[in-house]
């Protein structure tokens, strides 16, 4: 597509084998997501090395788009910058349609009849996740393949009606297995953080049959625990002020554990000390310095509950 | 009477909070609600609010019930001339219901469902955006149509637009009220970060005939002023989005009727001297949006054209 005053916008791709249309992965749909760019970027340095050493298995074709919205991370913006709308909650897209209408179409055009489809994910609540997969709930999700990843959580969601115009949503819709994948923060393009999900992604892609060795350096692989939106204690800010945070997503902690600080900008006052409710672990931090009072600050998974495994 | 109906407290010593304002008088027990401010760009409901509630007040022997006025649903999105809520993704007109165990905007988004639930009318005035220029219109779901297009008649609108309602409209305001029983009805008018006077006094018109209409103004309107309305439904509406990127320039203006092949405007690039496309109109009809921000991208919103 032309624009009036910058370069032409372009969407990449890049494609590993032949065959079935196995896998498709999506990397940055918005400006800021540098981790997800990076992870995908990654993976087609490994793929490529893959191909060339023929360790890719045979009848497949594996489609990796590392990034769906140059133009935004160009000029540090986290939408269209036209219009500041969000190319994840155009799909399945229109090609008549507004101009990021028309990208979610051709780009839906492009990865909608892949077997499998991954994107790099970040929620709308900025912040630290554990690194999990998430479905929606759409009746069409499939679990089981989710734990392919080997990550410690999948992450059932029930769809609110925003999400339905999500990639993820549409995905399953077109009867794709979709799996969106969180971790780490945005703008995170450390070595350990990259290293981490490049391997979880070719993990799933030798789990899934689509490679023939275990391309992947770290073995570390967790026996996957499903969630359900209720299997998170939600802990919300009691005042507001500087949030400061004691614990960090993956983190073990007690019933009672001061998790945070909240402290009075002004007179320098611890305010409140947020207490844990449960023993757990820590799914979700929010990565902010301010609270707003009543705001989200911590989702943690309580121990000693039923747990699907 | 001002009633704060959601607050919370900011990060450093400021209080947040949504408020309305309640004009009663007499007996009558309807409540009538007029609802702006949503998204902060949309200002036409800013003297919307004022105006109706100035001619209420310099008449107020004639009111038999309640009119709450809201117009700052998204209140620092206005005073921060940004469309949604600062530091927040979502549009606030695709968070309701609301939630609330959710973040500030969902949690105010419950608030406000809540407070306005069990009004007899509520009034959710938009005016587009900074990119559209639009006629003062009623926008309706398929769904409801039947209920509301005989009320939104009443509005002093020239436009009534009945449309196929998608699953994400489910989370605007004006659904999740419908959908529990609270006629709602969504008007658009003029376009973002400005004022038409013009438009707003009309509406105000609209507004006055509409409690009239409810039994609630006993004031005498004059029908001859009300505006008989063309109403659109079943994909009647005709969308012009940009075949190429460039400054949209355009000397027409919606509120009429144009002919097919009619140059709405061009697509230039000031760079070469070029007209890149002629924009030209699909077919006959009410022109009733026309763009107003001239960059454009392929795919850009230019103009809506009800056929007839």
């Amino acid at each position: 597509m032309e624009s009036p005053y910058r370069d032409t916008f372009k969407i990449w791709g890049y494609r590993f084998g032949s065959g079935e249309k196995s896998l498709a992965v999506v990397g940055a749909m918005r400006g800021d997501e540098v981790c997800q760019q990076f992870a995908c970027a990654s993976l087609v340095s490994r793929l490529e090395r893959m191909e060339r050493k023929g360790s890719l298995t045979e009848g497949h074709e594996i489609l990796v788009i590392p990034s769906a919205n140059p133009f935004s991370m160009n000029i540090e913006k986290r939408f269209w910058a036209l219009d500041g709308t969000d190319i994840n909650r155009m799909f399945p897209g229109y090609e008549y349609g507004e101009t990021t209408q028309r990208i979610a179409s051709g780009l839906f055009e492009a990865i909608k009849d892949y077997k499998y489809g991954i994107q790099m994910a970040s929620s709308y609540m900025p912040g630290e996740f554990i690194p999990h997969v998430r479905i929606l709930k759409t009746g069409f999700e499939d679990v089981d393949t989710a734990k392919l990843f080997g990550l410690p959580y999948v992450s059932v969601r029930t769809p609110k009606p925003f999400d339905t115009t999500t990639l993820n949503y549409n995905w399953q819709i077109w009867s794709s297995k979709a799996y969106s994948i969180y971790g780490g923060l945005n703008g995170d393009v450390s070595k350990e953080s990259n290293r981490s999900i490049v391997d979880t992604l070719l993990r799933f892609i030798h789990r899934a049959g689509l490679s023939d060795t275990a391309s992947y350096s770290s073995k570390l692989s967790y026996d996957t625990i499903v969630l359900k939106d209720c299997d998170l204690v939600k802990v919300k800010a009691p005042s507001a002020g500087i949030f400061q945070k004691l614990v960090r997503a993956g983190d073990e902690v007690c019933e009672g554990q001061v998790i945070a600080l909240l402290i009075d900008p002004y007179e320098g006052k611890v305010e409140t000390e947020v207490k844990s409710p449960c023993e757990g672990v820590v799914f979700y931090a929010v990565d902010k310095p301010l609270t707003l009072q009543n705001s989200p600050l911590f989702e943690i998974r309580e121990y000693g509950e039923d747990i699907s495994f | 009477m001002i009633k704060t109906i959601f607050e919370t407290s900011l990060p450093v010593g400021e209080q947040f909070s949504i408020k309305k304002n309640i004009i009663r008088h007499g007996t009558g027990k309807k409540r009538v609600c007029i609802v702006s401010g949503t998204h902060g760009d949309e200002l036409e409901g800013q003297f919307i609010c004022f105006q109706f509630q100035k001619e209420i007040l310099e008449e107020l022997d004639r009111l038999d019930g309640t009119i709450e006025v809201y117009p700052g649903l998204n209140p620092m999105g206005i005073d921060s001339i940004s469309r949604g809520i600062p530091n927040f993704d979502l549009d606030m007109n695709r968070i309701f219901p609301g939630d609330v165990e959710g973040t500030m905007a969902e949690q105010a988004a419950a608030a406000i469902v809540k407070d306005l639930k069990g009004a007899d009318m509520v009034i959710d005035i938009h005016s587009s955006n900074i990119f559209l220029r639009e006629v003062p219109q009623v926008r309706i779901s398929e769904e409801t149509a039947e209920i509301l297009v005989p009320w939104a008649k009443h509005l002093n609108t020239d436009f009534i637009w009945v449309h196929s309602a998608a699953t994400v409209l489910e989370s605007t305001l004006a659904h999740s009220l419908n959908s529990c029983g609270t006629p709602t009805l969504v008007v658009e008018l003029g376009v973002g970060m400005r004022i038409n006077h013009y438009y707003g006094k009309k509406m105000v018109i609209g507004l006055k005939n509409l409690i009239h209409e409810m039994g609630m103004w006993k004031g005498d309107i004059d029908k001859s002023q009300i505006t008989n309305p063309i109403i659109s439904v079943g994909n009647q509406v005709s969308f012009v989005n940009a075949p190429a990127s460039g400054i949209f320039s355009t000397e027409t203006h919606n509120e009429r009727i144009v002919e097919e092949g009619e140059s709405l405007g061009m697509i230039i690039s000031p760079l070469t001297g070029e007209v890149i496309e002629d924009i030209k109109a699909p077919c006959r009809g009410y022109l009733f949006t026309i763009r107003a921000y001239p960059v454009c991208y392929e795919g850009s919103l230019l103009a809506r054209i009800h056929r007839i």
